[in-house]
């Protein structure tokens, strides 16, 4: 046996302005890959300021941004399609990468007939089993158990499928971060655990959360390796992804990885961060905005140019603008949809309430002005 | 015909549908090679192994949230929670997570989990092993809620369970578990989900109860008898979604009604039932429907008898109906 080890040392191969740390290994990533997460980075970027100004604009019941955050979620970038992601709320890249589309996502967000989990959730609770992308919960954590009975399911039925779960800092607080990571320990499952490590619970530090000295350090109390890495350094998070995920195939069991990152601005629409924290900690953070640093480190590879980016920022903003005018076009769903995926099959008393409603004059949906 | 009791029809049911359907694994605490603290799962580890018959870590949220990954990754996972008083550390995962799934994803994620527990008192288990917790989990959309009280309908009621795709809490009434012994056959059977059964015909007053509360009732309704008092008994099986026809059918019928829960009293499931009732059949009611329930306290140790309705209260209630 070998004697599992947190690493304290922070995982990086960008330096703050893109360019490889001297000894650095670089991890093999084709330039074509490269830059195909520029374009999903940009497109996060991109749509995060749209949806939200359309909910300062009130057209928008609420949202969530990512900025820069959005390096952590390329550690999917490795994984196979059959492989499933648990995501928590704030991984639009994640999403996007697995080939959500723009208008999944922004007919989600306004709840349309055209949603792909009919209304049901508020904005940013995606869901797309085509993409093996389970289902989010605004509980936290309750998707790292869920992750590691997927894990467990693979490996039970002989297929080499790996799980992944995505959570915050502040999630490691809960009972299931405990359980979770306890079952996969145990079972061995081929699980990553990638804890976006932002710094603030909505307005809780994390100094308050817990008083290890790193999160990574809890994964040795669970018989795994905890790795730390720059979360904004998005070839060292691809580097240590595709090194836990190579593990968990392997059948070498599951990995947690700390992603050192920042939440620059506030936890969603509703919450004001003026309030709780020095106006000048986002400013440090946003000199290692991972947009900036991937797009210097391709610059000095000669893999970005300025009409490239300009290029598809236009294409991205023309496809947004034209999946909010189709998306205003939709309704809501029909009335009888409240009942349905209850059960498989609708039992006597959901159909007694349906027709009870149906019976009603209809009530006009704030969330839609048509 | 095997005669068996409620812990062989449960482990037969088991073992049946494991041998027919390969995605089916059994979790939960001392589940494996023991077989459980009350055997429900005993020999299955031996004949299916430690893989499909998992001894899991002790914490009942990692049992049913790990079940939760296993059934929408295609496993048909059937967690044992070792007594219903241990079930609310996985509260949020059953009542959040597990009943939810299919229609918060929009009907992407089914999440086909039956969870195995026993339930109700009278085995000097005090406050802890005691517990009726159906109300909660019946107020829960998403779920249903199943609870056999002998060994034929254990075994029918949890191979239909695990046929379907919802998922469901099959409640065992532990405090019976060896002593209700009946005639169940050895192949496969299934009994529809849904459906109450009339255990005793009569014509003056319906006796409605669920669990180890049939057993209460039943003898409740031979005393009564004697007394020349003519009483149905309806055992109703599914709790959620219950049979609301065959409940108006048989109160149309006798014109009162007698409800039976372990559990207590306000906010029972009695009350709904009395409410559903009364909507649909006001004008064939002779007099107020009554419950027979625990009473709105923690769940006694030494004097657990006093707190759990028995035949005499039962007798008390069908003699009040009849005399309002």
């Amino acid at each position: 046996m070998v004697a599992v080890q947190a690493q304290d040392d922070l995982r990086r191969v960008l330096d703050d302005e893109g360019r490889v740390l001297p000894g650095a290994r670089v991890p093999d990533v084709s330039d074509e890959q490269l830059r195909r997460i520029f374009d999903v980075m940009s497109l996060i970027r991109i749509m995060d300021d749209r949806m939200m100004r359309l909910q300062r604009q009130g057209r928008l019941g609420f949202y969530m941004k990512a900025i820069g955050e959005e390096a952590t979620h390329f550690a999917v970038a490795p994984l196979r399609p059959g492989d499933w992601v648990y995501p928590s709320y704030r991984e639009q890249g994640a999403w996007f990468w697995r080939g959500y589309t723009i208008k999944d996502f922004i007919n989600q967000l306004f709840g349309n007939v055209a949603d792909p989990v009919k209304g049901r959730q508020m904005p940013v609770h995606h869901s797309a089993n085509w993409l093996n992308l389970v289902s989010i919960s605004s509980p936290v954590g309750t998707q790292i158990p869920q992750a590691v009975g997927s894990a467990y399911a693979a490996k039970l039925l002989g297929k080499d499928d790996v799980s992944m779960v995505y959570f915050g800092e502040g999630t490691s607080s809960t009972g299931e971060f405990h359980v979770g990571m306890n079952f996969a320990g145990v079972w061995k499952a081929p699980c990553v655990f990638i804890c976006r490590n932002n710094g603030w619970a909505i307005s809780v530090p994390r100094e308050k959360q817990t008083a290890a000295k790193t999160f990574a350090s809890k994964a040795v109390g669970y018989g795994m390796p905890g790795i730390r890495v720059d979360g904004n350094d998005i070839l060292a998070m691809l580097q240590v992804a595709g090194e836990a995920i190579d593990r968990a195939r392997a059948g070498d069991g599951p990995t947690m990885i700390e992603a050192l990152t920042y939440r620059v601005q506030g936890h969603s629409s509703s919450d004001d961060p003026s309030v709780y924290r020095d106006p000048k900690e986002p400013e440090l953070w946003e000199r290692r905005d991972p947009l900036n640093r991937l797009r210097n480190y391709l610059r000095h590879r000669t893999l970005w140019d300025e009409s490239w980016e300009r290029e598809l920022t236009e294409r991205y903003n023309q496809e947004i603008t034209d999946a909010l005018a189709a998306a205003d076009k939709l309704g809501a769903p029909p009335l009888e949809s409240m009942f349905e995926d209850v059960y498989e099959d609708m039992p006597w008393h959901l159909q007694e309430q349906k027709a009870w409603l149906l019976a009603q004059a209809r009530t006009r949906s704030p969330h839609f002005h048509g | 015909m095997p005669v068996m009791n409620i812990i062989q029809a449960v482990n037969d049911a088991l073992r049946l549908q494991m041998r027919a359907e390969p995605r089916t694994v059994v979790l939960g605490e001392d589940v494996g090679k023991f077989g459980g603290v009350f055997r429900a799962t005993s020999g299955l580890h031996e004949e299916f192994g430690a893989e499909r018959v998992i001894d899991t870590p002790l914490a009942e949220a990692g049992i049913i949230g790990t079940a939760i990954g296993m059934a929408l990754y295609g496993l048909r996972p059937v967690p044992e929670i070792q007594f219903g008083d241990f079930i609310f550390p996985a509260f949020d995962q059953i009542v959040n997570e597990l009943a939810k799934f299919r229609y918060r994803s929009g009907g992407q994620y089914p999440c086909p989990v039956v969870i195995r527990t026993p339930v109700g008192g009278g085995i000097r288990g005090g406050h802890y092993h005691s517990q009726s917790p159906e109300a909660l989990f019946i107020h829960t959309p998403g779920l249903k809620v199943v609870a056999p009280s002998n060994p034929y309908d254990a075994k029918g009621l949890l191979l239909a369970c695990l046929r379907q795709n919802d998922p469901v809490l099959f409640m065992e009434p532990k405090r019976i578990y060896r002593a209700s012994k009946g005639e169940v056959p050895e192949g496969d059977y299934t009994l529809e989900l849904g459906r109450l059964h009339v255990t005793r015909p009569g014509t003056q007053v319906t006796l409605i109860a669920w669990s180890g509360m049939v057993s209460i009732a039943e003898e409740a309704a031979a005393k009564a008898e004697q007394a020349g008092i003519s009483v149905e008994v309806l055992d109703l099986r599914s709790l959620l979604p219950f049979d609301i026809d065959g409940i108006l059918t048989s109160v149309k019928k006798t014109g009162r009604a007698v409800i039976v829960h372990e559990a207590p009293r306000t906010c029972g499931f009695g009350a709904e039932l009395i409410a559903s009732i009364q909507e649909r059949a006001m004008e064939h009611l002779e007099a107020p429907i009554l419950r027979v329930c625990g009473f709105d306290t923690p769940f006694p140790y030494t004097l657990e008898h006093e707190y759990m309705p028995n035949a005499d209260r039962v007798l008390g209630a069908i003699r009040q109906t009849l005399e309002w």
